[in-house]
């Protein structure tokens, strides 16, 4: 009897020890790590994109690899970043050792993801960054291309041509108020949250100002998670500011917005505040978040091209609510990862990194192509600009997202006015135009 | 510049007021280092929420039901959870700090990491000498006062609140004098944690409604709960306008560096201590006597 006990628990030991220790049970699924703090609106955008993309795919009968078609089996890992960087490590490391993924998408934090980006490297695992928008991530590809090959650079475009598209916002509603209220030199309040990928935003403004003739009355930094910034806009209303440039990714973009829209600051707010880039910025902003202009990649009645409908109503039908950039995990499977196993019809890393690196594909967002530094040396970052990817400027118009930018842009002297289709005219507060009309 | 900063403290000040006011009372009553003071303060703000959006409450309807449904959460809590460890100060104190994270995460569970928002009991905003300031602001600044007033009507002019000023001064001689201490304890810890939910109801049309509401409040509460002095109410009172103005003078004197106004508040505190380690009204209780 003992030996049968004996024989009993050898055989549950040595199951459990196969399924912990052989997770790829599956030998014809390629898994795809998902990477983001999963109870924040971020990771739930990374998750829906990667699951919409896995459904798409496998609805078709999967990825050919070679002669052989494999399905995508998608694994969720929580980096709960927001709150602890260890956390976002832990869950990476869990993603390459514990269940053995062959590709990883996701990410938000610089901080996290810098550190995350590190384990994927020394696993040589691709990891295409859907977040994060620091530079360094990929000047550590051109620095040291052996070791961080395979990373990419999914979505959003870094944070330099970030500033380039803010500061074209900035002129494109600052000559918007100079034509319709008669001012001349605009005022400007520089409010961004301190935060590390905001210092060289704030340090460029200030330098870009007097170029496009606007004067800065002041920076304001409020702390990423602020509730209560009263006393900011009390102070800036005193400066005589006629417009806020906002640079905000965290929680303090609800308040901020909510609370200048209540006390009707004469200040119209352009910018980067990534809450109004969701569908919840209206309820969380009590409908106070009217006329807030921020930075999107996506809204709905407006495309890029003719993957951008498909993608943002299928995406909106699905899941309830227009997709914000973290989705783009979708674009990152379907166009860059799935694309280039199917034609390098492999799964090896080293040829799929050559692929990816030399291609240049559609997506919903626009087109992607990958950048080199000036000396050549691949960046894996994402081209920015007509034709490639540009982004839109979206304004909170009758408690919806309304795409107000690009609206006949012309990038250089001589080049195309850009109009993507479905833009309107972007509307001043009317307690600004009643501050400053003439 | 100077009336903004003025009215701007008065009104920073009388939420830490608010908050730390029930921190007092339950301290210098039951001497319990309640870290999870401001978690009751974040699940009436879910509470409000809920109610709202939820069931179809009106906004006052919803505030009442917070402060209801916290006070009695109060109650269980207390009684199956700090009672029975309540002499070990450092066990509650651990006690409390896991309790609040516990709440955090029940209120993710439910409602996600999502910045979700409740509207004000009256909205818009009116101009005090040319500064704007919300209705609900004033609200807050006038529940304040009403608080304090109602809790020394209540201290000075009740039964229970002679009981609890006497477990206040001496705990041991208040109970060979035939008072319940254990009991005076229970209705002080109901009271304080009613107050964290007031201040909930009174505060969450103000702000944004999140799982981590409850931490940068905590801070800022015992800061002025450590300057005005452990277990003072009319301490709490004064230190909370003091930091708020510390904060206020920041954002207005130093906009670039308006993120700091939480640490020169707190770095007051500390100068303060070093000057006097009681605090400004510190409250001396029988074991240090």
């Amino acid at each position: 009897m003992k030996k049968v006990r004996l024989l009993l628990v050898a055989g549950l030991v040595g199951m459990l020890a196969l399924t912990i220790g052989v997770p790829a049970w599956g030998a014809d699924t390629i898994k795809i790590g998902v990477i983001g703090p999963m109870q924040f609106v971020q990771g739930k955008g990374h998750w829906n994109g990667a699951t919409m993309a896995a459904e798409e795919i496998n609805a078709r009968g999967g990825v050919k690899v070679g002669k052989k078609m494999m399905k995508i089996e998608l694994v969720k890992a929580d980096s709960n970043e927001f709150l602890n960087v260890t956390d976002a490590t832990n869950a990476m490391e869990l993603l390459m050792t514990r269940d053995k993924v062959d590709f990883v998408v996701g990410g938000f934090r610089t901080e996290a993801v810098l550190a995350m980006q590190d384990i994927a490297m020394e696993y040589q695992k691709i990891f295409i960054g859907c977040g994060a928008a620091h530079p360094e991530l990929c000047t550590r590809v051109a620095q040291d291309y052996d070791t961080y090959k395979y990373f990419f650079r999914g979505t959003p475009f870094n944070s330099a041509f970030l500033v380039r598209t803010s500061f074209l916002h900035l002129k494109f509603v600052g000559d918007i108020l100079k034509k319709e209220l008669g001012l001349e030199k605009i005022k400007v309040a520089v409010v961004a949250e301190k935060a590390m990928w905001a210092d060289p935003m704030v340090a460029a403004t200030e330098g870009f100002l007097p170029k496009i003739g606007m004067e800065s009355v002041g920076v304001w930094r409020p702390s990423p998670v602020a509730t209560d910034v009263t006393a900011e806009l009390s102070a800036i209303q005193r400066a005589g500011a006629q417009m806020i440039f906002t640079i905000f990714s965290s929680s303090v973009g609800i308040p901020f917005a909510r609370q200048g829209g209540e006390l009707k600051i004469p200040a119209v707010q352009v910018g980067i505040n990534v809450e109004g880039q969701k569908d919840g910025f209206w309820e969380a902003t009590q409908g106070m978040g009217e006329y807030i202009l921020t930075m999107n990649t996506y809204c709905r009645g407006v495309e890029y091209n003719e993957l951008t409908a498909p993608f943002v109503e299928t995406f909106y039908s699905k899941f309830g609510e227009t997709p914000t950039y973290t989705a783009d995990t979708y674009a990152a499977i379907k166009y860059a990862l799935v694309s280039a196993i199917e034609e390098v019809g492999s799964l090896d890393a080293d040829k799929l990194v050559k692929a990816i690196e030399e291609s240049e594909h559609k997506v919903p967002g626009g087109v992607v192509k990958y950048m080199k530094d000036e000396q050549g040396r691949h960046l894996h970052d994402l081209t920015w600009g007509p034709g490639y990817l540009t982004s839109l400027a979206v304004q909170w118009q009758n408690g919806k997202p309304v795409g107000v930018w690009p609206n006949k842009w012309v990038a250089a002297p001589g080049a195309p006015e850009i109009t993507y289709k479905g833009i309107q005219e972007y509307k001043i507060p009317p307690w600004v135009i009643q501050a400053y009309k003439k | 510049m100077l009336i903004d900063i003025l009215i701007t403290s008065l009104i920073n000040g009388s939420t830490y007021a608010l908050l730390a006011i029930g921190f007092s009372l339950i301290f210098g009553v039951a001497r319990i280092v309640n870290i999870a003071h401001t978690a009751f303060y974040m699940v009436a703000a879910y509470c409000i929420y809920f109610t709202t959006y939820r069931l179809g409450f009106n906004p006052l309807s919803a505030m009442i039901t917070g402060i209801v449904f916290v006070s009695i959460l109060g109650l269980i809590v207390y009684k199956i959870f700090i009672a029975p460890i309540r002499e070990h100060e450092q066990a509650v104190l651990i006690g409390t700090i896991a309790l609040a994270i516990a709440l955090q995460e029940i209120m993710m569970l439910i409602f996600t990491g999502d910045y979700l928002s409740v509207p004000a009991l009256i909205k818009g905003y009116a101009t005090i000498l040319g500064v704007k300031v919300f209705y609900q602001q004033l609200i807050t600044f006038a529940s304040v006062l009403v608080v304090l007033g109602l809790m020394r009507l209540f201290l000075m002019h009740t039964k229970l609140g002679l009981a609890i000023r006497a477990t206040a001064q001496d705990r041991e001689v208040a109970n060979l004098m035939g008072m319940n201490e254990s009991r005076v304890a229970m209705m002080a810890v109901v009271i304080s944690v009613g107050l964290a939910g007031a201040t909930g109801a009174i505060i969450v049309p103000l702000t944004t409604v999140e799982p981590f509401m409850w931490s940068h409040p905590l801070i800022m509460m015992m800061a002025v709960v450590v300057l005005g002095g452990m277990g003072s109410i009319k301490g709490s009172f004064y230190a909370a306008f003091i930091l708020g103005f510390a904060e206020a003078m920041v954002v207005f004197l130093i906009p670039s560096g308006a993120f700091l106004k939480g640490a020169v508040a707190l770095s007051i505190m500390i100068l303060v201590l070093i000057v006097r380690p009681t605090g400004l009204f510190g409250v001396q209780f029988e074991e240090e006597r």
